[in-house]
């Protein structure tokens, strides 16, 4: 698994790379909105990306509430990390996309209200996790994510009532889209999961090593108090043990 | 069964004994909730037919913001002198004192809401095009949205750096939906604009599953230290 990581790293790039491609020069023009609908391209697969990352971080919650796994919390928090920063990407993509197209960069619509609750909620949970230091600060975060779980339908049947702006989903939805735009969106769709599962990957190694840090700091501070000598007490952490995590699973 | 009810009682009627000797609580949200109104005057200075399209937007923020005056107090009396440790380690159950404290401040809430829902009226010139008893569910329920969550939030909050600030950043994205159902009922009910059944059974909705998750997960919560 060690050797694993710069594989996957460099095909993630090579992918993306070639989905940068696809969008820009490959897919045709879509013939109203011009070469500003390429941006869809990007949208469609950070969203898609984001609500997949926010689901892994309800399952995750909901596991670590129920077997108290500390490797379940520490899933749950990468997986809201990463999905906020995606979401975030849908959220300003969107209006760049609008304000040419629509006329407004921002309107009250369905899809665009839910992703943006989903969003504070979510920025709420980081900000609960972050000011949140004691040891049951997974418990907390984990109701929280089930709150904002059951929150969210809520969100969408109220804004539901209105007038929807936001074009019908082109996959499942009433809208058609071009056979080649669709091959498009689907490689930009395996680039972005690829890359978000790269840095998911990445980030839940530097959290269980920053986990091992924290665990062996209060060891040793435990350990002190007690009028152990500090050198021993450094000797039995596992703080000297060169940290291997990353790239290791 | 018996021993949930005696011990929300007597919790209940703990606070409310405690709040009606003091009185802080319900004092600052009144005086806070009476300054809201009159900024908002200030700031919007609408004529009547304004009034009636923004005034349940305005009485509801107001509410909102004096709702977490009370509940950012709900629990700081009892991490005095160690009560919430020894209701912990105590056989009573952990949703007896959390049906306790949401009772307690739905009345405070409501209290608020009866005295300042008139002084509202007054100084907004408001008189309900719509069926005006329908006011009284939707009042009814939007508090218990509130202060459900709000208690429960509140709980949460105890174990987190600068609480005071955490109890709102958790609270006020959680409850948008019921806010604006609140919101849309009470401006569909004023200008007499169709029918705010949707919205009063979305709220419905919101309480019923809310209630639920608190119940289900407030042990959860008391325990975690």
């Amino acid at each position: 698994m060690k050797r694993a990581f710069p594989i996957l790293a460099v095909l993630t790039a090579l992918l993306l790379v070639y989905a940068f491609y696809e969008a820009l020069w490959v897919a045709p023009m879509e013939r109203t909105m011009g070469d500003v609908q390429r941006i869809f391209y990007y949208h469609v697969p950070s969203a898609w990306t984001a609500f997949l990352l926010f689901f892994v971080n309800l399952v995750a919650s909901v596991v670590y509430l129920i077997g108290k796994n500390a490797k379940a919390d520490a899933l749950a928090a990468v997986s809201a990390e990463v999905g906020v920063v995606f979401c975030t990407v849908v959220l300003v993509t969107g209006p760049i996309w609008a304000r040419p197209v629509w006329g407004i960069w921002w309107t009250w619509d369905i899809r665009l209200t839910t992703t943006l609750v989903l969003w504070l909620i979510y920025v709420s949970y980081l900000v609960l996790r972050r000011f949140s230091d004691s040891s049951q600060t997974p418990k907390l975060a984990a109701v929280l994510a089930i709150f904002g779980a059951l929150d969210v339908p809520l969100v969408y049947f109220s804004i539901w009532f209105f007038r929807t702006q936001h074009p019908q989903p082109v996959i499942g939805g009433g809208g058609s889209i071009d056979p080649r735009m669709l091959h498009v969106l689907l490689i930009n769709w395996l680039a972005f999961s690829c890359f978000a599962f790269l840095v998911c990957w990445w980030r839940y190694q530097l959290e269980l090593l920053q986990r091992d840090l924290e665990e062996a700091q209060a060891l040793e501070a435990l350990l002190g108090d007690e009028g152990l000598p500090a050198t021993s007490a450094r000797a039995r952490s596992p703080l000297n043990k060169t940290p291997s995590r990353p790239g290791t699973v | 069964m018996s021993s949930l009810r005696s011990i929300t009682v007597a919790t209940l009627a703990k606070d409310i004994r405690l709040e009606w000797r003091s009185r802080d609580a319900i004092n600052s949200m009144l005086f806070f909730s009476l300054l809201v109104v009159v900024i908002f005057s200030f700031s919007f200075d609408p004529n009547a037919e304004e009034s009636r399209e923004i005034a349940g937007g305005l009485i509801w923020v107001a509410f909102l913001f004096a709702a977490v005056v009370a509940l950012n107090q709900t629990w700081a009396r009892e991490l005095r002198n160690q009560v919430l440790d020894a209701y912990r380690v105590s056989p009573a159950p952990a949703n007896a004192l959390f049906v306790a404290k949401a009772l307690g401040n739905f009345i405070l809430v409501s209290v608020l809401e009866a005295v300042m829902a008139p002084l509202f009226m007054i100084f907004y010139n408001l008189r309900a095009l719509g069926p005006a008893w329908q006011l009284i569910p939707v009042a009814v329920l939007g508090t218990w949205a509130l202060v459900v969550n709000g208690t429960f939030f509140a709980a949460m909050s105890l174990r987190t750096r600068s609480r005071e600030i955490m109890l709102p950043l958790l609270l006020f994205p959680i409850s948008i939906p019921a806010v604006q159902s609140m919101v849309e009922a009470t401006r569909i009910i004023l200008a007499g604009d169709g029918s705010a059944r949707f919205w009063i059974v979305l709220l419905l909705t919101y309480d019923v599953v809310f209630t639920t998750a608190c119940l289900g997960l407030f042990e959860t919560i008391l325990q975690a230290e």
